[in-house]
């Protein structure tokens, strides 16, 4: 009957194998699979992102092809989301766009990050003139409005005559560009916090070198925080690329992106009689970046509890 | 006498207080002002004081987590405010701080085995392959287990998670290691099992202690030699028998009567301190106990006491002992 003798259960079983360690990442996954709302945000992605990138495989149209005879038909059988002015499939077109659309997301979303973790995180990390001299570039970059300084930078590549085919490229690192200072406001703050916590005074105790104070022990303490930040980024990434695409200062026609799918709505015969023109990549540009926002506020549920709205 | 391990002459910290839009320094807390210190190789050296009286900051600031504002540390003969970072951090290993508060002390992103470990790669103490050997030996001499080498810090209690603490400077062989109140954030069955460890390393190592605390009882357990400190200035230093015996400062009187006793009949005689401990910013003149102690007389108020030899070790900072 005493109490002292009778070991807790799973003490022993534990000191052979020892139960599964979790980390917080772990356990912060789990706990997003039950999030349902976020989850199904994810599966809508993933589904875009198939369909986007494997799709087009299964079309007969992906030559795009011009054919006069079938201009602007409606959508049949033979093609569910009907043609374009040129007679090109539309489904084939939203499809190839997308990839287009999600690969500029992705990869404006990829740089920024890159370049706003590592200048806010030296920042955070230095202090003093370094910090001084990031921040007040950042603090100008973020004086400028977004949108308007975008519309200049596309004007501009028109003006010097850019070749259509690198612009996408030119789009991705323009709008990673545009997007990195809040982002590395953001990393900074955190790193000041962070710096100042007791398991770094103990870092400076051990003597360890900067290097592996600033990637094994802030870095990974700001990761959550990016990653919500990383998947918030692909979304409004996405939605500046379809603005500036619709202006015809993104990337270019022939290459479709919805963006510039979208711009068959400009003209009023388009809009009023073939709305299968603008409303299939309209509907993909709203689709997904509100499955991307979902997703992301569920992520940031789960990873950074303090940041709720 | 043998070259003391540590030395520490006079040693300042003030924080400066700054106010305003443009900084400017208004005053300075003076959480450390002119303590001298010295502990030999193997001895245990107990500081205590209430809140606020400095200890935390002397530990830091010999350890220069924190700058110095004056005075001298002196490790093992070599200054350690003239050295530069690259001698400083090879110095390191040496010296360790074991902090208060086991929560907020480990990184909850680093595994228990790579916090453990980092520091001997990071120094290139130990060739890469061994260092998962020693983590595991040094796990196992503080009292954990292999199998907690993968664990992350949250998976531990706050009496594991201090012996994590230990391990972590342990395993670097330190000389010395300053105990920040390790075992006041730990409930008190806790607290023996730490401060036993405490205990058995320095047996089986060899290990230097500064014992920072505001519990007499666990200092009197632990500590070879006692200073009582007050407002960032040393009262009393003595050994352990000598100052539970006989202290001389009324500061130290008053601290002794105040420790609980487990026999309720026993009468004794409390001294009974009124009043907080003063501002720091703007610490009394003279005697910086004289606002609070009761035998204090009109000398006290004008005159600082010198810190004097009172025979045999004793050293007391009061004009009536």
């Amino acid at each position: 009957m005493s109490l002292n003798s009778t070991p807790l259960p799973g003490t022993i079983g534990s000191k052979i194998t020892g139960p599964k360690s979790s980390s917080l990442f772990g356990q912060s996954m789990r706990r997003l699979l039950k999030n349902k709302l976020a989850i199904s945000g994810l599966v809508v992605v993933i589904i875009m992102f198939l369909a986007c990138f494997v799709g087009p495989f299964f079309s007969p149209y992906t030559d795009n092809k011009i054919n006069m005879a079938m201009m602007n038909k409606a959508p049949s059988l033979k093609h569910w989301l009907g043609t374009d002015a040129m007679g090109r499939d539309v489904l084939t077109r939203v499809l190839q766009a997308g990839r287009i659309s999600l690969t500029v997301g992705l990869a404006s979303m990829v740089l920024s990050v890159f370049i706003g973790a590592l200048l806010g995180a030296i920042a955070g990390y230095y202090r003093g003139i370094v910090d001084q001299v990031i921040m007040r570039i950042a603090d100008l970059l973020l004086t400028i409005p977004g949108l308007p300084l975008l519309f200049i930078f596309g004007a501009l590549l028109s003006d010097w005559k850019i070749p259509t085919e690198y612009r996408m490229y030119i789009v991705m690192f323009m709008l990673g560009f545009v997007n990195w200072p809040g982002l590395a406001r953001m990393v900074r703050g955190q790193m000041l916090s962070l710096r100042e916590r007791e398991f770094m005074q103990a870092a400076v105790v051990l003597g360890l070198r900067d290097r592996r104070k600033l990637f094994n022990h802030l870095l990974p303490n700001i990761v959550p925080l990016l990653i919500v930040i990383a998947t918030l980024n692909i979304g409004g990434s996405i939605l500046s690329e379809s603005v500036l695409s619709f202006f015809g200062l993104g990337v270019m026609p022939p290459t479709p992106t919805w963006g510039n799918m979208i711009d068959a709505a400009n003209n009023l015969i388009d809009f009023q009689e073939h709305p299968w023109l603008w409303i299939p990549p309209g509907f993909s540009i709203f689709a997904t970046v509100i499955a991307i926002n979902i997703f992301g506020d569920g992520l940031r549920d789960v990873l950074d509890p303090k940041q709720k709205r | 006498m043998p070259e003391a391990l540590l030395e520490v002459n006079h040693l300042k910290k003030y924080f400066p207080i700054q106010k305003g839009l443009l900084n400017r320094t208004v005053g300075h807390v003076k959480a450390v002002d002119g303590i001298s210190l010295s502990i030999q190789k193997g001895e245990t050296f107990g500081l205590v004081g209430e809140s606020g009286s400095g200890k935390s900051t002397v530990g830091k600031t010999i350890i220069r987590l924190t700058e110095k504002t004056e005075g001298e540390v002196k490790f093992k003969g070599v200054d350690l405010y003239g050295l530069s970072p690259q001698e400083l951090r090879k110095i390191r290993p040496s010296m360790q701080l074991i902090f208060q508060d086991p929560y907020s002390s480990l990184n909850p992103r680093v595994r228990v085995g790579d916090a453990i470990g980092e520091a001997l790669l990071d120094h290139g103490l130990a060739p890469k392959e061994e260092i998962r050997n020693l983590v595991l030996e040094v796990l196992k001499s503080c009292g954990l287990s292999s199998y907690h080498f993968d664990r992350f810090p949250h998976e531990f209690s706050g009496g594991q998670r201090q012996r994590i603490g230990i391990a972590r400077a342990l395993i670097l062989n330190p000389d010395l290691i300053i105990a920040d109140e390790p075992v006041s954030a730990l409930d008190v069955s806790i607290q023996a099992q730490i401060i036993n460890l405490f205990r058995k390393l320095q047996d089986t190592r060899g290990l230097t202690y500064l014992f920072i605390s505001h519990d007499l009882s666990v200092v009197e357990h632990l500590c070879s030699r006692i200073g009582v400190m007050y407002l960032g200035s040393m009262m009393e230093t003595a050994s352990r028998d000598e100052l539970f015996k006989n202290p001389l400062h009324p500061y130290t009187k008053a601290l002794l009567s105040a420790v609980p006793i487990p026999i309720p009949k026993l009468k004794r005689e409390r001294i009974v301190l009124k009043g907080d401990i003063p501002n720091p910013a703007d610490p009394p003149a003279g005697c910086k106990f004289h606002t609070r102690c009761p035998f204090a007389v009109g000398r006290c108020k004008e005159e600082v006491p010198v810190f004097r030899d009172a025979g045999g070790g004793h050293f007391v900072a009061c004009h009536l002992a």
